[in-house]
Parts: structure tokens; sequence; C-alpha cells
């Protein structure tokens, strides 16, 4: 968060003439969603409709819940109450139905999450070859495809314990693109790195917004935030607080709670 | 003042204080002391020895040893040599570690899973199993299989029937002798041939679907016949099992070969699924319906049944809601034709080279059964033992290699779509295997230097034939402990070196 | 925007819903949560009713409806048919289980070692308890010695009681205790050894350890039992109990080096930089720096080898010496308490005793293990 200023100081012009925001067509549609764990209510009643082509950032404080409501998009997270649909289909125990919505929609952790045990471009073809049934040669140009564009082709046959952060959570950035997901989750994908590393994540994740992808990032890159989403999502206590555009959002925040977050985050 | 001759050279330090030379002051002290503790040693042994009037010297080992042994694996009578002695209990400590090995890693394996199990029953279960049976001292262990079960089984004439002509007594288990002929030489190729085929079509397979996205067509199109013909056998067995339930079923004599047509018939269209579904529940019945009769045999026999059914049709349901999306892009692993491979190859050389496999079924005479293969009570005790013992630990092995593989690697897979099979194929089982093989391996020795204890309990390993009873006959102590010793020393040491071989082979890269 | 909202009012935290919480959706969540789960909780079930009340009644007293006979019960009641374990006769040689052949009437003297240890132990072992040092030097060196002289005798007016005489569960902590506290000393040096850059002294520690580690107990007892007065210069006879110390002390020494080695490695290097950058000796920075730290953090390794060792005072019984097992063993041929579930009987006595000494010791040093984790410096 401290960050933030360094980076907006060398802002780079984000094109904007693609980022086209459909006005018909839902990507997620999350309707009156409660989770519990336990007997925590973590989430309450969440409504958020997606639009597809949207970059939504949620924003929060720790233990607000917003890991947890990204997770349950792609059901790494069950829900108890309400309805989560995701390109069209319903998220239910059926595991048929969890397959087909996560072959669409690729996510980012905090901790990269890369597979220690495979090189970089093992990394990236196994989901294609293995869930898509794309041919190794193909998977592979595929993925030298992704990792220039995440401006590392050079590391592809090394071991992710070789890499830094940034490069890691950039190999994880094209592992995820290499299945063509429709939408992408980023949950903190950057809090982890060093910050002379956040910079060349954020780029990746600007280029990917660029080009039209529907995005859910989890962040608390409000430079970021300014840049690229379309939304700013507030949530606490497990519940969407408030919501605008960015500009709005950070000019004229409603609600007490909000201001309070902001006046911390931002001095 | 001394301070410029610094300068000019290192001041002068007197020699004890410099570093080097006490380094060596040390070692000369020390291997002094270990030396003249040698040497003391050996010239007391040496004057014990030769006021008992013993010499020493490895000529024993070739004469005549004049006693028997109750167990070997080689000929072995009283007029063999200590040498050979010493080659039985060897081959026999060998023996019951393989076998240890492959019982307990399997027990252990399924526990280690079982602990981690999001089945709270099983979970438990697997745990008090650990706690109950790491805190008991292995040798009690055995002396309870040995003193308390098996020795207390009834008498060789009141002896246990079980299936099979196998039979349990006081003085072991009696299990049908295999009196193979000459042309079985030929199946155990084949069989092992159709095995090394098998696995070499499955890696084929593999590349091929890794390189082009999908099974090679001959594999697929084997596979589906290899299937049918799986139905139709498996589908035969199930419907005759069956019988034992139902016995309307039994009544009808050609309704199994007609029953395994038609799921044959099945399996080769869209609906085999349901043939499997039939095939599972059949199997589950009677088994279940064994089972419980065997465990519960005082109900009334209704009673059993409709539990068995009740399991069945457990095991119907799970089949039925379970796993069964089609892939996306491409059909399961064929699996069948691998199958049908190793058991079909052997099975037609055997019919067609005429070799048969008799089994020579014990017969209980007037004292002791005639024929039969008998497994000595102190083999089965050491081999219970020992399984049951290491299992404990190689779960505990198993349990932390599957828990040092984070959660965030599952949940990488499974947001990259990759299904439960293929995230614990290609991601989980790989990381966690490199940090369940070095302790796995450290349990295997353990469980050979354990099966040492079988003296205890008179099963003829090394320590029993050779430290015991060689070295009560010749009194040659040195010559005895120092060989016997020198077995485990070398199974410790290349244990220790494929360790090092293997850990600097998978290390994971790390900056 | 379509989309700008803010919140009126905030929803209060509900209680779950029935199907998330409560027991039902424990049940549901943690035996039924798929069909094969329930399945297996089925068949577990099964099996727990096939298997419970036959090992209830075998070990239960009659009096709690079981069919053992309770300690202080007749023999005869045992030979019945239908006997479960025979407590009674367990009761009966209880003292032989404990003390072995040592004379009755000299009881008192295995109790005062008894109540003396648990007496020196307890504070050792909690880490609250102030002046650790003068307590472990009791511990460790004064106690075995009143130990030794209490039970042998021929002090201060005590009928000597030879070594063959004591026995049963003594004889086992025994074994363990001198075990283990003569092979910490023994232990540390050699993990020193293999730590030192002095090649002859590193490489006769690798062997010494090595050479112990590879070899079963068994072969190294009947090394000590056999071998060991051949050593000794001609004349002097080795008591049996102190061949197998012997035996025990080597292998257990060269287990323990290892573990110390581990709590060597585990320190940073900082840790041996300061302590020579301050212009201590060899000797000195480990007796005052390296090895405290060293030390307190192996406290659960060297634990689990007393547990290992405690369960390996067993083998003893090979070479003839009357530990806990081989009471019991040798028991269970006594004509006079003969019956169908003597042996068996005696074999969960012992089971138990082990298991409850091994289980505490386990959970004590996972506490431990926890307590250095979480980074309480004591
Ligand atoms: N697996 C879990 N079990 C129980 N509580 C959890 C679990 N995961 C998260 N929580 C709790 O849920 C709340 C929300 O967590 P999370 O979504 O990770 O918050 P955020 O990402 O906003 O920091 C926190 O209070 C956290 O303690
Ligand atoms: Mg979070």
């Amino acid at each position: 968060m401290s960050d933030m200023s360094s980076h907006s100081a060398e802002e780079r012009t984000v094109n904007t003439s693609q980022m086209k925001v459909s006005d018909t067509e839902v990507a997620i549609d999350v309707v009156g969603m409660h989770k519990w764990y336990g007997d925590f209510h973590v989430l309450r009643d969440i409504d958020l409709k997606v639009m597809r082509g949207e970059r939504i950032v949620i924003a929060g404080p720790s233990g607000s819940g917003k890991s947890t409501l990204i997770r349950c998009m792609n059901r790494l997270e069950e829900h108890q109450q309400g309805q989560i649909i995701v390109n069209g289909v319903e998220l239910t125990a059926d595991l048929k139905r969890i397959d087909e919505v996560r072959r669409e929609v690729g996510m980012v952790f905090q901790h990269f999450n890369l597979f220690p045990h495979l090189t970089i471009l093992q990394n990236l073809t196994l989901a294609p070859i293995w869930v898509r049934g794309i041919p190794q040669a193909e998977a592979e140009a595929t993925a030298m495809h992704y990792l220039e564009r995440v401006k590392i082709p050079e590391q592809a046959n090394k071991f992710p314990g070789q890499l830094s952060g940034g490069q890691q959570q950039r190999v994880a950035i094209a592992r995820s693109l290499c299945m063509q997901p429709k939408i992408m989750l980023f949950d903190e994908p950057t809090s982890a790195l060093d910050p002379e590393m956040v910079k060349e994540v954020l780029e990746v994740m600007i280029s990917l917004a660029e080009e039209g992808m529907t995005m859910l990032c989890v962040t608390h890159e409000m430079g970021f935030a300014r840049q690229v989403a379309n939304r700013v999502i507030f949530m606490d206590q497990g519940q969407i607080i408030e919501q605008n555009d960015p500009e709005t959002f950070f000019s004229n925040p409603q609600h007490e709670r909000t201001k309070l977050f902001l006046s911390q985050i931002l001095h | 003042m001394a301070v410029q001759d610094n300068l000019a050279a290192p001041p002068r330090t007197a020699f004890y204080n410099d570093p080097v030379i006490r380094g060596i002051i040390y070692q000369i002290v020390v291997a002094g002391l270990v030396v003249a503790f040698l040497a003391w040693i050996i010239f007391n042994t040496a004057q014990n020895l030769a006021a008992q009037n013993k010499s020493t010297g490895f000529g024993f080992l070739f004469e005549t040893s004049g006693f028997g042994i109750s167990f070997t694996l080689i000929p072995f009578d009283r007029s063999s040599y200590y040498w050979q002695a010493f080659v039985v209990g060897l081959l026999n400590t060998l023996l019951v570690a393989v076998i240890g090995i492959v019982f307990a890693t399997m027990l252990g394996f399924v526990l280690g899973v079982a602990r981690l199990s999001s089945n709270w029953l099983i979970a438990r279960f697997a745990t008090v199993y650990v706690e109950v049976i790491r805190n008991i001292p292995l040798l009690l262990q055995l002396f309870f299989w040995y003193f308390a079960v098996l020795k207390a089984m009834p008498a060789v004439r009141q002896s246990f029937e079980l299936p099979l002509s196998i039979f349990v007594n006081q003085r072991g288990i009696i299990v049908p002798r295999p009196l193979p002929d000459a042309e079985i030489f030929w199946v155990v190729v084949a069989a092992a041939a159709a095995l090394v085929g098998a696995i070499a079509l499955v890696v084929w397979a593999t590349r091929v679907r890794t390189r082009t996205g999908h099974y090679p067509v001959s594999v697929a199109q084997g596979s589906r016949f290899a299937g049918a013909i799986v139905a139709f056998l498996v589908g035969y067995l199930a419907i005759s099992m069956l019988g034992s339930v139902v016995p309307a079923v039994s009544a009808v004599s050609f309704l199994p070969l007609i029953g395994a047509l038609v799921l044959a018939g099945l399996s080769l269209t869209k609906y085999g699924f349901y043939g499997r579904v039939f095939i599972g529940t059949a199997i589950g019945w009677a088994v279940a319906d064994f089972l419980l009769s065997g465990m519960f045999g005082w109900l009334p026999r209704g009673v059993i049944v409709l539990g068995a059914a009740l399991i069945a049709l457990g095991v119907a349901w799970t089949m039925l809601t379970s796993d069964r999306r089609p892939a996306a892009t491409e059909g399961k692993f064929p699996l069948a034709l691998p199958i049908l491979i190793v058991v079909a190859i052997p099975a037609l050389v055997y019919w067609l080279t005429g070799a048969s496999l008799a089994f020579e079924i014990p017969v209980l005479e007037r004292f002791n059964f005639a024929g039969g293969l008998q497994l000595v009570p102190e083999m089965v005790a050491l081999v219970v033992g020992l399984t049951i013992y290491t299992a404990a630990f190689i779960a505990e092995n198993v349990r932390s290699g599957i828990q040092a593989v984070s959660k965030g690697q599952t949940e990488a897979a499974s947001s990259l779509g990759l299904r439960e099979g293929d995230r614990l194929r290609l991601v989980v089982v790989p990381q966690a295997m490199r940090v369940i093989i070095p302790p796995l391996t450290s349990q295997y020795l353990n469980l050979t230097k354990n099966s040492s204890l079988g003296a205890a309990i008179g099963y003829p390993e090394l320590v029993n034939v050779f430290m015991g009873t060689t070295l009560n006959q010749t009194g040659k102590a040195i010559e005895v402990i120092a060989i016997t010793m020198l077995v485990y020393l070398t199974l410790s040491l290349t244990t220790s070196a494929f360790m090092n071989w293997y850990n600097a082979r998978v290390a994971l890269v790390e900056r | 925007m379509s989309f700008s909202y803010v919140r009126d009012h905030m929803v209060e935290p509900r209680p779950a819903p029935v199907n998330t919480a409560g027991p039902i959706a424990w049940a549901r969540r943690n035996l039924f949560a798929t069909p094969s789960d329930s399945l297996m909780t089925i068949l577990a079930i099964v099996l727990l009713i096939w298997a419970i009340p036959p090992i209830y009644g075998f070990v239960a007293p009659n009096f709690l409806g079981g069919d053992a006979v309770p300690p202080g019960g007749i023999v005869e009641e045992c030979r019945l048919e239908t006997a479960g374990a025979c407590w009674a006769y367990i009761s009966a040689r209880m003292s032989f289980f404990i003390y072995g052949f040592y004379p009755a009437e000299e009881y008192w003297r295995p109790n005062l070692v008894f109540a003396l240890g648990a007496l020196l132990i307890v504070p050792l072992l909690i880490p609250r308890v102030p002046f650790k040092r003068t307590n472990a030097i009791l511990f460790f060196v004064v106690y075995p010695v009143i130990c030794f002289y209490l039970l042998n005798g021929g002090v201060l007016g005590m009928r000597p009681v030879p070594t063959e005489q004591w026995g049963g569960l003594l004889v086992t902590l025994i074994i363990s205790l001198v075990g283990i506290i003569c092979s910490i000393p023994i232990g540390i040096l050699l993990a020193l050894g293999r730590q030192s850059k002095l090649p002859i002294i590193k490489t006769l520690c690798v062997m010494f350890i090595e050479l112990w580690r590879a070899v079963p107990l068994i072969t190294v007892l009947f090394m000590a039992s056999v071998m060991l007065p051949l050593f000794m210069p001609q004349g002097t006879t080795v008591d049996k109990l102190l061949r197998a110390l012997v035996g025990v002390t080597l292998f257990s020494s060269a287990y323990l080096a290892e573990v110390v080695r581990g709590g060597l490695q585990a320190l940073p290097r900082g840790q041996y930089e300061a302590a020579s950058s301050l212009g201590l000796s060899y000797w000195k920075s480990m007796w005052f720096i390296i090895l405290p730290q060293a030390l307190k953090h192996v406290i659960p390794g060297i634990v689990n080898s007393f547990i290992a060792l405690f369960k390996d005072t067993s083998l003893v019984s090979i070479v003839g010496i009357f530990d806990l097992l081989n009471t019991v063993q040798a028991a269970s041929s006594d004509i006079e308490w003969s019956s169908p579930t003597q042996a068996i009987t005696g074999y969960l006595f012992a089971g138990m005793v082990f298991w409850v000494f091994c289980f505490a010791m386990s959970r004590y040093s996972i506490w431990m293990e926890r307590r250095l984790d979480t980074g309480h410096k004591g």
C-alpha cells in the first residue's frame, strides 16, 4: 500500500480503447450468497454481477472475506446459501460443473503455488495436456508464447525454485493463461513480493486488462485500481459495503467504514 | 612496542598455542589412546583364549555342523558345513525381510492415507492403530503373536479349516503345495513377458497421449474389446458368486453364461457403466454376505442377507454417484487392454503348452498332515509382527510426506481444472514420494534389523542360526559376531548409499 | 453508474443453517460426505460392532459385565471355559513383575529408588521449575550412585542383594535410565567429534556411530555378553547386568550422537562466530554458548531416543536378564496359575505398562516440541 505512490509516479498510459465492458453478457452472477466456516458467518448476503470484460478490484481490511469470496467463484470453497453462476454454469456439488467452470476460470495466488518438481515449461503445459488434451508440441508453443508475454522465455527450462518472486508470479499468471481462460481471479498477487518486483507483475496484469480480460483482483495496489479497474468493491465483515467506479470511490467514499479504510491506507 | 613488528612478520606464537599444531597433538593423543585401548583388548583376549585353549580363525566354517535347522530354503542337514548354516540363516533373514517389507508397505500406505482421511471414523481408526502399535515393544508383540495366538491354536487333530484347504493349528499354517511341471516354466516366462509388455504399452500409450492429445487408436479400440472380454469373465464370476446369496440364480445353470454375454455386449455400448454397477453390486453382495456370516454367524440368515444387500446397495450408490464424467477430450485411460494382456497371455501359454499346475492338498492323517506346504508358526508370527509394527512407522512417514505437500499445490492444480486423479498422479504423489522415500528406506532397514528378534521365538534367521547355535557349538565368538555384524553393516551401508544417491537426484533445485 | 452501491445497514451474523452446523452437519461432513465415505463408515461400524463386545467381554472384570476374573480372584475361576483375562493372576504375581527376585523384606529399597526418581525427574521435566542445573546434576550424577548403593546394599548395614536378584519393571527402568544417562555425555562427545575439523577424530567418531547404528541391538547385546568377558584382563568377572548396560550404552550413544548433531547443525552459524569472536576457547564456547542452546532444542529428540531405548530394553531378556517382559514370560509357565488365558493376560499387562510409559513420554516430547517451536525462551 505504501508503494502505491511510487508506482503511480511512473505510471504508463493505459490503453483503454479495447477495454470494453459488455452490457449484456454476464460473466459471473452471485445472488444472495452466504457462506459459513462452521458457525462463523464469513460471507453475508453477497450480490454481485460481473459483466464480460469488467476489471474489478476488491479491497478491504484483512479477514473481511475477500479471498473467501473469490475462492468461492471457482469452488475452492463451497457456499451454503444463494447462487453462484459462472459463464452460465451454476456451481453446485456436481463435479462435472465444477470442472467446466474451472477450465474457464484462471486463478493466481498470493504465494504463486508453482509446482516445484516441474520445470517452468512443464508447469505451463501440464493442464493444457491433461485437461484439454492439447498435443505437447502445441502446448509448448502456447506456453512459450505466454512466457514471452510475461517476458521470461529464457527461464523455460529452469525450476521454480531458481526464479525470483516476481518471476515466479509472472510464470503463475502465464500458467493460468495457457488454459485460455475467460475470467481471471487474482488473490493479492503482489503482496508476497519485494517492492521492486511488484511493478513487473502489475505490468503483466495491466496488459491483460488492455486485451479485454474479465478480471477480479483482490489487491491493495490502489494505483493499479485507479488505472485499470472499472469498478472497486469494498468489503468488510464479510459483506460488500460499497462499490463504485474508481474515480468516485477514491474521491468521494460514502460509507463510514470505507472512509476509515481509505484514510488508513492512503495516510 | 611490538606493534611495529606486526607489519613485518606475524607474531611468534608458542607452538602449543598454534591451532594447527594443537589439532595435530590432539589427534595424536586420541589416536594413541584408541590404539592403546585396542591393544589392551587384543592382549587380554589373546590371553583369555590361550587360557581356555581356544584357537582363532575362520577354518570352522568348513567343518560339518552336526545340527539341523527346522526351516531352510536350501538343502541343509547335520552333515552340512557351518558356512551353509550361515547361508541358510542369511536367506531366512532376507526371506522374512522381503515378505515383511511388501506387506508393511501396503499396510503402512493404507494407514497413512487413512490418517488423513476426511472420514472421521477412518482417521480415528488409523490414529489409534499407530499410537497403540508403536508404543509397545516389538519383542512383546512377537511373543504375543507366537505364544498367545499361534501356539494357542488347536492341536493338529482339531485344526481350523479355512477355505481353499488351508489349515491352521499349533504347528503353523498348512497350505496346498503347488506342484508345477516342467512346462510351467514357460508360463512363468510368459507371465513375466506379459507384465513387461503391459507396462511398456501403458508407457507408450501415455507418451502418445501427451504428444498427440489422444491415446493411440489401436490401444483405444483394443481396449474396447478387452473391456468386453473382461466384462464377460468378471460378469460370469459375479453372477456365479451371486448364486451363493440368491439360490434362484444357481438354479438356472446357464444363467451366468447368458448374463456374462449380455454384460459383455453392454460394455460395448454407452450403457456399459450400468453393467459395471451391476457387477460391482453383485460381487459386493456376495462378499459382504460371506464376511457377515463369518463375523455374525449367530444372526438369522435373513438378517445377514439383508445386511449384505444394504452394503451392496451402498456399493451401487457409490458407483452410480461417483466421478463418471466424460473427460474433456478423451476417454479414460484404456486400462482393460494391459489387464487382459497380463491375465490372458499366461493363460493362453498354459493352455497351449499343456502345462499343468497341480496342488498337493494337505490331508490329516493319524498324527499330522501329509502333503501340503507347512508355514512354520515362528515365521508366520515374525512376519505378522514385523508387518504390523513397521506399518505403524511407515504410516507416519506417509502421513507427513503427504502433509508436506502444501494445500496450495492441490488448490493450484484444481484451479487449473485438473481432476482428482490427475491432481494426485501429477502433482501430489510425485512431491510426497520425495519426502516419503528416504525415511521409508530406513524403515526397510529397521525391519531387516528387527527380523533378528526372530531368534527370540525360534525362527532360524541369521542371528539365531549363526550367533546362537553356531557360536554355541564352535565357541568362535569373535569370528561369528564379526561376520554377523558385517552382514548388517553391509546392508546398512548399501542402503545409505542408495539414500544419498536418491536425495542428490531428487533434491529440488533452489536458488 | 448502475453498479454504484452503498450498504445502508450491516447484515448481522446468522447461525449457520442446520445443514452446516450441529451434530447432523458434523456427521454429514465427517462421516457421510460422499457415497464412498458413507460406505466406509458403515463398514467400519460393522467392524466395531463385531469386534468391541468380545474384546470388552475379555478384558472387563465380571462386575462390569465382562468375563475377566478381577484382581484378587481365585485361579479356579480363571480355569473356567468361559473365563476372560485372568487379572487375578496379575495381581497375585505383581511384586514379581515389579521387583523380580528382589527379597520381599527389602522392597522398601527399590520403592525408595522409585520415589526419589519421581521426585527428581518431575521438576526436571517441567520447564517452569527453577534450579535446573542443580536438579540435573542431582538426577544425572548423584541419583544413579545413590540408587546403586541402595539396591546393591552392602553399606550402612544394608544386606547385599546381587544383581541376579533384581528384576521386573525395576530392571527395565534401570537399564533404560542408565543407558540414557551414560549415553548423553558420550553422545555429545561423539557429535562434537563428528562435527570436528580434525580428520582422525572425525573418522573415528563416524566409524563408531555408523557401526552401532548399522547393527541390530540384539547383536550388540550378544557381543557384550559373550565378548566383554574376553576383553577384560584374565580373572575379571563382569556382572551380567553390567554387560547388558555396556551394550545398551554403546548402542544408544550412537543414536544420541545423531540427535545431538541435529541440534548442533540447527544452530545458526552466527552463534559459533559470536562465541569465537568473544575469544572463548573451543571447549569454553561449546560449554557456555553452543551446547546449552543445542541441547535444549534436542530435548524432544532425546525423549524420543529414550522411548526407543525403553522399548528396546525388552531385548535383554534374550541374554537372560529378568526385565519386565522376561518376568511376564517366565511367570506364564507358572503351574499354580495355569489357565487358558494366563499367557495372554500377562502380555496384555506388560503391553499396557509399556504403552502407558511410552505414550506419556511421546506426548511430553510433542508438547515440548510445540513449546520450542513457538519460541518460548525459558
Ligand atoms: N479454512 C478456514 N476455516 C475457518 N475460518 C477461515 C478459513 N479460512 C478463512 N477463515 C476466516 O474467514 C475470514 C475471512 O478470511 P479471508 O477470506 O481469508 O479474508 P481476507 O482475504 O479478506 O483477508 C477470516 O476471519 C478468517 O479467519
Ligand atoms: Mg486473503
